[in-house]
């Protein structure tokens, strides 16, 4: 099955993205509505992968092979399998999403935000897609420059701070990648592909070394306790389109960059050191999302809730069985769509109130009510409500936690108490009681672009809660055979 | 007497001589037409450099030939090396045409020393013999020093220069010892004499490696290397910009050249002692370049810092080229062709970034600050597009040249098995990303101090939009260029 797909849902955002750019910000009307167009473009080229997926296979689809860095054989080569190509249809959605959300609230410079988030979200179809080492770096790293910019530029008073912080953290991770990705290729005679480095045999010592080069590099990005403190900042100093980015996707690039380098490249590292892993997640789950109970911002509390939201993630990852690696996967669907949701609820409200903080809000039930359906809705399905898609992955990675030892499920089981407990205390303060202040009652409710937008994530949640099986069934076939490779030893 | 002289080959020498020749003429004609047409000098030399690129290429037969008694040799690299550094100058007349007719210091002198030190860099690529080096070294030193001072009636200029001139008279110096010592212990002056001498093992090793230390010191010199650095931010800082653009590019060509043919081509048999000297100097380059970076408030010093620490990853692939003391061929055209490539590509994004600071400043005003920078997205968003590429590039964030750049040096570290030092490299290049990212913080995060509108002619405008394409293109498609630098250096070895 030979086709361009992934070239496209990589290249027509980026490429899409210079009219964007160079039309100028002055024209905003054509700027909006060009950046929707190559948006949903974007999104439209996307939806083959799954139609046409077929789910009986484990192995790479939709595969582009040729040449690009003769010199070292590095290849131009993309390829998806049911793990990854979930993601590329929700990073194409969500960017969709964003630029509906930035539709009216950015005032300064349009066309270089809506330019810049549709670079991002080609560069992380790139992250999805890449099949060859240097290619995945060069992606992952790229994506960095956008979201700099973006955090910058449209951020809050302490942005520059936050952008920084985020650069150089994630930069601090990947270089010790790029260290370990040139090791392998030495080691591998020559190839930068990663399934041949899936194959590769490998010592003990080495596999450890490769195995926490990895692990800096994406438990930033996740990202894992202790190494999570940029993330509240960056959330809280973001715009509202950064923040969903980041929370919806690009926490999810280094819970991906496990189960594709980690777990099958270093298999018998990641057994090792798999109690170390659970503890770190374990640590995220409980004790993040005590942190997140404390919080009186709004954006912080929904930051603090997607480090420990990512916990059960990485905890699934590594109890290595199938219902864990499945609902860890489910887990990061949903929350991609959850967390953007949120995010945009506190876009939605600081809009109009220029406010953050939860104590200047108060009963905005009475003035927005439609509004305060949808984000009663989506805290519900944060903290794991059953019938929505955060209870489907929470569960299965409960379940298989149990199945691997009782107390470790139980540990992680505090999570449904603890999610409730901040997610819904929040919305008591904000949404509920009487009128907080004269703010909120001359609030105006939702209009139709932000109810289409929060619409759609509502439904889409409710769909992946009420029937999660189109989702697992794509992912069944490469999860199980991913479990099986990690299973044999290569040392 | 007269019987024994051999009319040597010209024909390889054939753009050096045509050099030569022009630069009377440009003598000629700014005596004659200088006060009234300042141009034509400027034009005569462009001219000169694209006929020196094409002789180059028409008298480029891919063959090694030896001419001048064993003195001179024109092989591809030379012919390579020799073509970027035509690029380089010649980019540089362009970018600073404007900038140096504002400050009124156009004058015929200024397109004579660019023409004499771009003959002394070709010598000193084209270099076979200790003498022919230094003969070629010397050219382009005087030249550049005269070069640094053209400003003269400005006091931080002549500083500059004096600085420059003192210190690179006691490099030379080193060198000359070095080469003398070499001389002594294998009685050749011929590199290619003196890789044979050492190759049979007779010369004293004792005396060798003192010569070697002190080669290595001049080499270091010119490259900028810790410990031998302290001029880089003085000239950078105090020389006019267009001479700064001028010695950030095609010197660091030429210094690759001199590296490359002593260290490989005369003193291989050595590769052992120089690799580990090399090994120091590279760490503490890319440690002390980046650190002392970040404290910089003038982007030329801080340009001048990163210099340092590009050349220490430069360096990083040159001394990877022998492997447990195994020769391999393809090790060692892998390791050097890696620095060549660096080198081409710092070069690039060097001309880009002074080309920035030159199209910031107007008459009457100088705009070396990092303060200058703050806004320009407001100001120029398509500038300040080319900036944060070549920042991002600097920085070794893909798809920029910089980052493949990098790529190829780190690799060629660790299979020699430097992984210690490729993680101290990639942990300072994190250090780097600090100071270049300020770059870009402040073009997109801050307000404009300085609202004036860009000034510059087309020509500058044009040239750097196409310099900045050039290192987002060289890094979209890397493979090209690595190529060509790798064939460049197996034909050439």
């Amino acid at each position: 099955m030979n086709s361009q797909l992934l070239s496209l849902a990589i290249w027509i955002p980026i490429l899409g993205a210079v009219p964007v750019f160079a039309a100028g910000s002055e024209r905003r009307c054509l700027v909006r509505w060009l950046a929707l167009a190559v948006a949903v473009a974007g999104f439209l080229v996307t939806i083959p992968l799954y139609t046409r997926f077929d789910i009986t296979q484990s192995g790479m689809q939709f595969v582009e092979q040729v040449p690009w860095i003769t010199r070292f054989n590095v290849q131009y080569f993309l390829g998806v399998d049911g793990i990854s190509m979930p993601f590329i249809l929700l990073n194409s959605f969500i960017t969709v999403m964003v630029v509906l959300a930035g539709w009216e609230v950015i005032e300064e410079k349009q066309a270089q935000y809506m330019g810049a988030f549709l670079v991002m979200s080609g560069l992380m179809n790139g992250i999805f897609s890449a099949l060859d080492g240097v290619l995945f770096y060069v992606f992952f790293e790229a994506s960095l420059i956008p979201m700099y910019i973006i955090i910058g530029v449209w951020g809050g008073p302490n942005r520059v701070y936050a952008a920084l912080k985020f650069f150089l953290y994630t930069l601090l991770g990947s270089l010790l990648m790029l260290v370990a990705l040139l090791w392998l290729f030495l080691e591998s005679g020559g190839s930068f592909n990663i399934l041949d480095w899936h194959q590769l045999p490998i010592g003990t010592k080495p596999q450890i070394l490769i195995f926490i080069a990895f692990l800096v590099s994406f438990a930033v990005k996740v990202p894992m306790w202790p190494v999570h403190t940029w993330l509240p900042d960056a959330h809280v100093e973001a715009p509202t389109g950064g923040s969903v980015v980041l929370a919806a996707i690009a926490l999810k690039l280094g819970a991906y960059g496990f189960v594709r380098f980690s777990l099958p490249i270093v298999p018998d590292a990641s057994h090792y050191l798999a109690p170390m892993m659970i503890t770190l997640s374990l640590i995220a789950v409980v004790y993040i999302g005590f942190v997140a109970l404390v919080q009186t911002d709004m954006k912080k509390l929904i930051a603090y809730s997607s480090i420990s939201h990512m916990g059960f993630v990485t905890l699934g990852f590594f109890i290595f069985n199938q219902i864990g690696v499945e609902g860890a996967l489910i887990q990061m669907i949903s929350h991609g769509f959850i967390s953007a949701a949120m995010f945009l609820c506190v876009g939605v409200m600081y809009d109009r109130m220029h406010s953050r903080m939860i104590a200047d809000y108060g009963g905005v039930v009475n003035t927005m009510p439609k509004f305060a359906a949808l984000f009663v809705f989506f805290a519900m399905s944060n903290s794991g409500l059953p019938a929505t898609s955060g209870f489907v992955g929470e569960f299965m990675v409960i379940l298989g936690a149990i199945k691997t030892n009782f107390w470790l499920g139980f540990a992680a089981a505090t999570t449904l108490i603890l999610g409730a407990a901040y997610t819904l205390w929040m919305i008591k303060r904000v949404v509920f009681g009487a009128v907080g202040n004269d703010h909120v009652a001359t609030l105006e409710d939702i209009g139709a672009r932000e109810f289409l937008v929060l619409g759609l994530l509502a439904a889409s949640v409710l769909a992946m809660g009420l029937y999660p099986f189109p989702f697992t069934e794509v992912m069944h076939a490469s999860v199980d055979n991913l479990l099986k490779h990690v299973a044999v030893s290569k040392l | 007497m007269l019987n024994n002289f051999v009319m040597p080959d010209l024909y390889p020498a054939a753009p050096e001589i045509f050099l030569l020749l022009m630069s009377f003429l440009v003598l000629f004609v700014d005596l004659i037409f200088g006060a009234t047409h300042r141009w034509m000098a400027a034009m005569l030399t462009v001219v000169t450099l694209l006929g020196c690129a094409a002789l180059t290429l028409v008298t480029s037969d891919g063959q090694t030939t030896l001419t001048f008694s064993n003195m001179f040799v024109d092989d591809l690299l030379s012919d390579f090396l020799k073509l970027l550094t035509y690029f380089a100058v010649t980019m540089m007349l362009i970018y600073g045409r404007q900038y140096m007719a504002d400050r009124g210091l156009d004058k015929g002198e200024f397109y004579l020393l660019v023409l004499y030190a771009t003959l002394g860099m070709m010598v000193m690529i084209s270099a076979a013999n200790f003498l022919t080096m230094y003969l070629g070294l010397e050219l382009m030193s005087l030249s550049l020093y005269g070069l640094v001072a053209i400003d003269r009636d400005n006091s931080r200029c002549t500083e500059a220069a004096m600085k420059y001139f003192v210190l690179g008279a006691l490099a030379s110096g080193l060198l000359l010892y070095g080469m003398s010592m070499i001389y002594g212990a294998t009685g050749s002056l011929e590199l290619g004499g003196v890789a044979q001498a050492l190759y049979q093992g007779h010369s004293e090793k004792a005396v060798l490696v003192l010569g070697l230390v002190f080669l290595v010191a001049g080499v270091a010199f010119k490259l900028g290397l810790v410990p031998f650095h302290m001029w880089i931010p003085d000239v950078y800082h105090g020389a006019p910009t267009a001479v700064t653009m001028f010695i950030g590019s095609a010197p660091k060509l030429a210094a690759f050249a001199m590296a490359l043919r002593l260290l490989v081509y005369g003193l291989f048999g050595l590769a052992v002692d120089w690799q580990k000297m090399l090994l120091i100097m590279a760490v503490l380059s890319i440690g002390l370049g980046n650190l002392a970076a970040i404290a910089q408030s003038n982007i030329k010093r801080m340009l001048a810092y990163s210099a340092i620490s590009h050349m220490g990853y430069m360096v990083l692939g040159l001394m990877s080229g022998l492997v447990g003391g195994q020769v391999d061929p393809f090790t060692a055209v892998n390791a050097y062709s890696s620095a060549l490539y660096y080198t081409v590509a710092y070069v690039l994004m060097s001309l880009g970034a002074f080309g920035m600071v030159i199209l910031l400043s107007r008459a009457g005003y100088e705009a070396e600050n990092l303060e200058d920078f703050k806004g320009l997205n407001k100001r120029s968003p398509w500038f300040a597009a080319v900036m944060l590429i070549i920042m991002f590039s600097m920085a070794g964030i893909p798809f920029f040249v910089g980052f493949f750049a990098k790529f190829a040096v780190l690799l060629a570290a660790i299979k020699a098995g430097y992984t210690a030092v490729a993680v101290i490299a990639v942990m300072f290049s994190l250090v780097g990303a600090f100071y270049y990212l300020r770059v870009v913080k402040l073009m997109y995060f801050d307000a404009p101090v300085d609202s004036a509108p860009i000034t510059a002619g087309i020509d500058l405008r044009v040239l750097l939009s196409l310099n900045g394409a050039a290192v987002a293109a060289f890094g979209l498609f890397p493979d090209a260029l690595m190529l060509v630098c790798t064939t460049t250096l197996m034909r050439s070895l």
